[in-house]
């Protein structure tokens, strides 16, 4: 099982902040790797928020590959940071041998391109980059998106956090939204792409759960948009969703709910939006979910969100205080991080309602 | 003596024989009068009997006839095996064996000069059946839990209409950011996954009809089950037509159109919109032959509610003016569509066929959203009459055809657009549970069902040449007839009684295969929790093979 958490705050933070509220739940998960996706950047990322960056894990001849493909399509590098690794003997880490996160200027061409057109050059040039260096595995493209990084690693989380340095906290690699996990694919192969959070054109999905109709989601995702591609863990299915609901049709996200755990027909049947709810449900019944989950988002405006499978079969909790808001699968994360919150303002969200976080941190309990 | 020529019809030529002892038989006369076909008959025998008369034994020999009963050398009469006489026989006196030597079919031909003709079955069956080499093989256990189908609740409906892409949908966004509907899209009704198939009143007896129309009512009305029933070539009651249970009634147009003059006239006063209207262009029983009903079936009532005279009715085995389906998109389609004003969903039946997938792929890629529904049914599927040259050397099975087709819609991102429905043998072993299941596992939105139907209704026939007799007029069990004598042998209420009873196990038993999967909405597509253990079949449907 997963064990996922998420973390919005006010003033820019420390990934140490994800580690310490996910090791609190390691008797939840299995330690086999730490994945974590940081949206609203701060520290040396916070002068380049409108330009793309490359979140890359490589070998020698991946990174040349990758630098030959964007300086061919035009992309100027204008900001590299590499981590500061700390590859002590006996750490649990299967790790890369770069780890490069480089931002770019937009090709020329695209000056004055729309975000649109921005957007889909991006998307592309990371699918390029993908298909790239799938042959031999020389690399993986996590994400290629302004004020997004994201960094996985197989292994022992508290190891990957020693390694990359994670756990002293600075200032100069923050954000103020974090998103965590720390499994690896334990179901089938162990493959790098297979870790959640997952990230497509500004938004992420993690989930703690199974997906049992993975395989319709699949199919039907398949051919809905060029970017929903992999299919290595059944929770990508949930951010593809994610994505075709709130930006491919450019629906509300209380609608992205009634699309996965669409309400019982009895229930539509009272509702003054009946209409509409059945036409949802019946044009993506092939994107309705079933089996136990629950889903962490994040909107490329950073509102955060969460929201369960219809029967409730996994836990989340929201707890906060006036800076923080941490969303996490055991409550016991979040006393590691907010110790002195009020914790009988807690939410537990329910199987029917979508718990979203927006910029002032101001909670928002929709009911489905 | 009799002079007997060896070329004469003779019983041991026929597919089944009468076995009868005098020694049980009182002469109550019960098998004669019960059987419909005609086939046995009192005769006279000549009997030898040894007696004695004295204290000791003195053995005389007595010639004496004696009354018995005897199965008819009749082409016309001979026995279906339906054995209604041994059901009726309180003395276990008479029954019916099959012959297994018979000549039935060169005897029949030679006779009368065509070939034979049956009603309902598939006699033709060699191999297992492929749904039985399915398994429902993957089961939630630790990685997800599975649902409890006493506790849980499930969604257990399928959509029959035309479902449009989401990005087609005409929704606006308000100020508060609510989504509102700006103008019509296609009908969509969601009823019961089960369909009861196309079975008119002609083909029916009117109070076997009557029976399933009660349930259906019953269904709906009492149990919240939104079964819906086709109502097959031939029209309905102008009542049911003007009353408030023509909701829960899915009309069937073929090529003969009976019935649809009545239906027409009956449509100002129609006081709700049919459940759909289905276009039948083909049966998956006998493919490329059109319907028929027997003169013999031909009552008075079925000539008013059809519009006929008395005589053999064919419909044609092609809708005529219909050349190609775009034609029939635009024609058929569009009209119907039009006679209830775009409220009502139209849907198509089509036999399974090699060609299955083109006709699915015109009909989904269709620019006018207009077709709700493809009825795919297959060879196996029950008729109510035939040539047995159809029945038994044409037809194509509806599983790999409904997994082709579900997988060409999966090809084009037009998954569910269409709604796929799949009939064909299902059931056939009596449980439709778990052959539904299967075949929406495979893609179906749900199944139609109509042998199965009558099974419940007491059918004696089966598929192995038992009765068979749908075609004469003459069922036994008062189910195919239009003979008043006969139809009055079935009891509608108990019938009704029966389908509402089988219809409730059947859902439970459904949701006993969606809990272990862990599903609450019927697993459309989920050919992932099927296993077969037939290599080829396995390769076939792109499920896993296990063994």
């Amino acid at each position: 099982m997963c064990r996922i958490g998420a973390l919005k705050s006010r003033h820019y933070m420390h990934p140490s902040k994800a580690l310490l509220l996910m090791q609190s739940q390691q008797e939840g998960h299995d330690n086999s790797g730490f994945a974590m996706v940081m949206q609203d950047l701060g520290g040396i990322f916070e002068d380049y928020k409108h330009l793309p960056t490359l979140s890359l894990a490589c070998t020698d001849e991946g990174l040349k590959i990758a630098e030959d493909l964007l300086h061919t399509k035009g992309f100027r590098r204008v900001h590299q940071w590499v981590p500061e690794i700390n590859p002590e003997p006996g750490l649990d880490i299967q790790a890369m041998p770069n780890y490069v996160f480089e931002t770019f200027d937009y090709p020329k061409g695209y000056q004055n391109a729309t975000d649109q057109e921005k957007g889909e050059l991006l998307t592309d040039t990371r699918l390029e980059l993908r298909a790239a260096m799938e042959k031999d595995e020389t690399g993986f493209a996590y994400s290629f998106w302004p004020d997004v990084i994201t960094l996985k690693e197989i292994g022992d989380p508290r190891a990957i956090g020693t390694y990359f340095n994670l756990w002293e906290p600075n200032d100069n690699f923050t954000a103020k939204v974090i998103t965590a996990q720390c499994r690896q694919n334990t179901n089938y192969a162990i493959v790098r792409y297979a870790a959640h959070p997952f990230f497509l054109q500004g938004y992420t999905a993690l989930a703690n759960g199974e997906n049992t109709f993975y395989q319709r989601n699949k199919e039907f995702q398949s051919s809905l948009h060029r970017g929903y591609i992999g299919f290595e863990s059944d929770s990508q299915c949930f951010l593809y969703t994610l994505h075709y609901v709130h930006k491919e049709l450019g629906w509300p996200l209380p609608y992205y709910k009634h699309v996965v755990t669409p309400l019982p027909f009895e229930d539509m049947a009272k509702r003054d939006d009946q209409e509409q709810l059945l036409a949802m449900r019946q044009s993506l019944a092939h994107l309705e979910i079933n089996g136990p989950n629950t889903i962490i988002g994040v909107l490329p405006d950073n509102t955060l969100f969460t929201c369960c499978d219809a029967k409730k079969l996994r836990p989340v909790v929201v707890g906060r205080d006036d800076d923080m808001v941490v969303i996490s699968s055991e409550v016991c994360g979040i006393n590691e991080v907010l110790p002195d919150r009020n914790w009988e303002v807690d939410i537990y969200p329910n199987e029917r309602e979508i718990v979203a976080i927006d910029d002032n941190l101001e909670v928002q309990r929709w009911n489905q | 003596m009799e002079p007997i020529k060896i070329n004469d019809l003779a019983c041991n030529d026929l597919p089944w024989k009468i076995a009868y002892d005098p020694n049980r038989c009182t002469l109550c006369g019960s098998c004669i009068a019960a059987c419909t076909f005609d086939a046995i008959g009192p005769k006279m025998e000549r009997r030898r009997m040894i007696f004695t008369d004295s204290e000791t034994p003195e053995p005389k020999t007595r010639f004496s006839a004696q009354p018995v009963i005897a199965q008819r050398d009749v082409i016309k009469n001979f026995c279906r095996g339906c054995g209604v006489c041994e059901r009726v026989c309180p003395n276990n006196a008479i029954s019916a064996s099959r012959n297994p030597d018979s000549r039935f079919n060169v005897v029949y031909q030679t006779a009368t000069g065509s070939g034979p003709k049956r009603g309902g079955r598939n006699n033709l069956e060699v191999q297992a059946r492929t749904l039985d080499t399915l398994r429902v093989g993957r089961i939630s256990q630790m990685t997800d839990p599975s649902l409890d189908a006493q506790r849980h609740t499930f969604d257990c409906l399928a959509p029959f209409g035309r479902i449009l892409p989401a990005k087609a949908l005409p929704l606006q966004q308000t100020a508060d950011g609510k989504l509102i509907q700006d103008s019509q899209t296609p009908p969509v009704r969601w009823v019961y996954p089960v369909i009861i198939g196309d079975m008119s009143i002609g083909a029916l007896s009117w109070r076997m009809w009557e029976a399933i129309a009660m349930a259906v009512a019953y269904l709906n009305e009492e149990c919240g089950l939104p079964v819906r029933m086709c109502s097959g070539e031939g029209g309905m009651p102008v009542r049911l037509l003007k009353s408030k249970y023509l909701k829960y009634m899915i009309l069937q147009i073929a090529s003969g159109h009976f019935g649809w003059n009545r239906i027409i006239q009956a449509m100002p006063h129609m006081v709700e919109d049919p459940a759909g209207i289905l276009i039948k262009i083909g049966q998956g029983a006998k493919p490329g032959d059109g319907g028929l009903l027997m003169a013999a079936k031909v009552a008075e009532h079925i000539q008013a509610i059809r519009g006929v005279p008395r005589t053999d009715l064919l419909s044609p085995p092609n809708h005529q003016g219909l050349y190609s389906i775009e034609e029939s998109v635009q024609k058929m389609f569009l009209s119907f569509n039009a006679a209830f004003k775009f409220r009502v969903p139209v849907a198509i039946k089509v036999a399974a066929s090699a060609t299955s997938v083109s006709v699915f792929n015109n009909l989904v890629r269709d620019p006018y959203n207009i077709v709700g529904g493809f009825f795919l049914d297959g060879i196996d599927g029950g008729t109510g009459a035939a040539h047995d040259i159809s029945l038994d050397h044409t037809g194509h099975p509806s599983v790999s055809k409904l997994r082709d087709c579900y997988l060409a819609a999966v090809a084009q991102g037009r998954q569910g657009q269409i709604p796929l429905w799949a009939a064909g043998g299902l059931g056939k072993t009596g449980n439709l549970a778990a052959d539904a299941f299967k075949m929406m596992c495979l893609g179906a939105n749900g199944v139609f069902t109509g042998k199965l139907i009558l099974q419940m209704a007491g059918c004696l026939g089966n598929d192995h040449g038992r009765c068979n007799a749908c075609n004469t007029g003459l069922c036994p069990a008062g189910i195919t007839t239009q003979e008043p004598v006969l139809a009055k042998r079935l009891n509608p209420e108990r019938v009704a009684e029966n389908i509402v009873n089988y219809f409730l196990g059947m859902d439970m038993e459904l949701r006993k295969l969606m809990a272990p999967i862990g599903n609450s909405a019927l697993p459309i597509g989920r050919s992932d929790c099927l296993v077969s253990t037939d290599k080829a079949v396995a390769d076939r449907l792109q499920v896993q093979y296990v063994c």
